[in-house]
């Protein structure tokens, strides 16, 4: 049972949690936005309407449409911060190399650090299992038809997996660079990845996910002499909407750059351990 | 489309106020969304409609208040207006902009029975 929520996702099952919505979904009604917007009647605190058994009136409610997320991340984030568990939300466009990435990093620090990783995707427990492989917990969240993870489904995925304290947790998020730039899920950082093969303007395209993440790891190097890609230009446009990220060029496959990348996790995850 | 699951924390938000305020029924629902912030108003209006039937603010009416984007720009040291977050500067061309509005998704003012 979940302290937090009430909801009954105590179980070692993340895989499948999900909260049913029973409404139907009709599509069938107009949409008519032609209206007129009489704000300054409606807000105004001398407006009267005839009086009816429920009289209308306006409720002030100023509150973050996400609040609820970011009150469950502040949870997350107390959590990690209680046992020093470095936390990083990696982001990317489905294809770009994140789960390969996360693979070969965890290959090179598992001597090293404790890892442990929450996949999320929206159907399959593949990656979860390729992780697993690797000899580190991972827990599998399915997202179903969702397009992002969110802090509350984090909580769990923690509960289950109980990541060790002074750890390092990775946190693969659903390939999709639009949607999880909004959802904060209590981690340090969040990281980009953007892959050689996809094009230089994807800072551009997709420029909340880049403004949102402090690292671009730029994957698939080793495939520079075969494609149309100029880095230059794609750091120029990342820096254009996040003028403080930090980029690092690295290949999965070969190794090449994978040495500044460890050392950055380590010398973060280290700081995170000072608290 | 997380726009959905924005307009399912729109419901909650509702849901919650509805006990605390004391109604039963959403007429209006006033959002204040910025240019810069991850949301497409269309979408979300889509969303709200579905979202919303068969709880208490079934047909309700959502009113989206759109707020500019605004940054300070480093270079000219003045407050600017930026369309998208990948603008330079209308001013100077600089792109070294510190945004400090137009990414807010607050739920703003109800009217309700």
């Amino acid at each position: 049972m979940c302290i937090d929520c009430g909801c009954s996702a105590g179980d070692a099952k993340i895989v499948g949690h999900s909260h049913d919505h029973d409404h139907s979904h009709s599509h069938d009604h107009d949409h008519d936005h032609d209206h007129d917007h009489h704000h300054e009647n409606r807000l105004s605190p001398a407006h009267a309407h005839a009086p009816t058994i429920n009289p209308a009136r306006m409720v002030k409610i100023e509150q973050d449409i996400l609040g609820k997320n970011n009150q469950y991340a502040q949870v997350n984030r107390d959590y990690f911060h209680q046992h020093k568990i470095f936390t990083l939300n990696l982001v990317s466009s489905p294809g770009s190399g994140k789960t390969s990435l996360l693979t070969k990093t965890i290959e090179l620090l598992k001597a090293e650090l404790s890892i442990s990783v929450i996949e999320g995707d929206q159907q399959t427990s593949n990656d979860a299992e390729r992780i697993r492989a690797t000899g580190v917990k991972a827990v599998q969240i399915n997202t179903g038809k969702g397009c992002h993870l969110d802090a509350h489904g984090i909580g769990h995925a923690i509960e289950t997996l109980a990541p060790e304290d002074n750890s390092l947790l990775f946190i693969e998020n659903v390939g999709n660079l639009v949607c999880p730039s909004a959802f904060d899920l209590g981690e340090a950082h969040k990281v980009v990845i953007l892959s050689v093969t996809e094009g230089e303007d994807k800072p551009l395209k997709y420029p909340d996910m880049f403004a949102a993440a402090d690292i671009m790891l730029l994957n698939k190097i080793d495939l520079l002499p075969h494609v149309d890609f100029d880095v230059a230009q794609c750091i120029e446009y990342a820096r254009r909407v996040n003028p403080r990220i930090k980029v690092l060029q690295v290949s999965a496959r070969t190794g090449e750059g994978l040495v500044v990348w460890l050392q950055w996790l380590k010398a973060s995850h280290s700081v995170a351990l000072i608290g | 489309m997380h726009e959905m699951s924005l307009c399912e924390g729109i419901l909650d938000v509702l849901q919650q106020q509805a006990k605390q305020q004391q109604f039963v029924r959403v007429k209006t629902v006033w959002l204040e969304i910025g240019k810069l912030s991850s949301v497409e108003p269309d979408a979300l209006r889509f969303g709200f409609d579905m979202v919303m039937q068969g709880s208490l603010a079934e047909s309700a009416t959502l009113e989206i208040i759109e707020v500019d984007g605004q940054a300070w720009c480093f270079a000219c040291q003045q407050q600017i207006i930026i369309e998208h977050r990948y603008d330079g500067c209308p001013l100077c061309g600089a792109y070294q902009l510190q945004i400090n509005d137009g990414e807010q998704m607050r739920i703003k003012e109800l009217e309700v029975a």
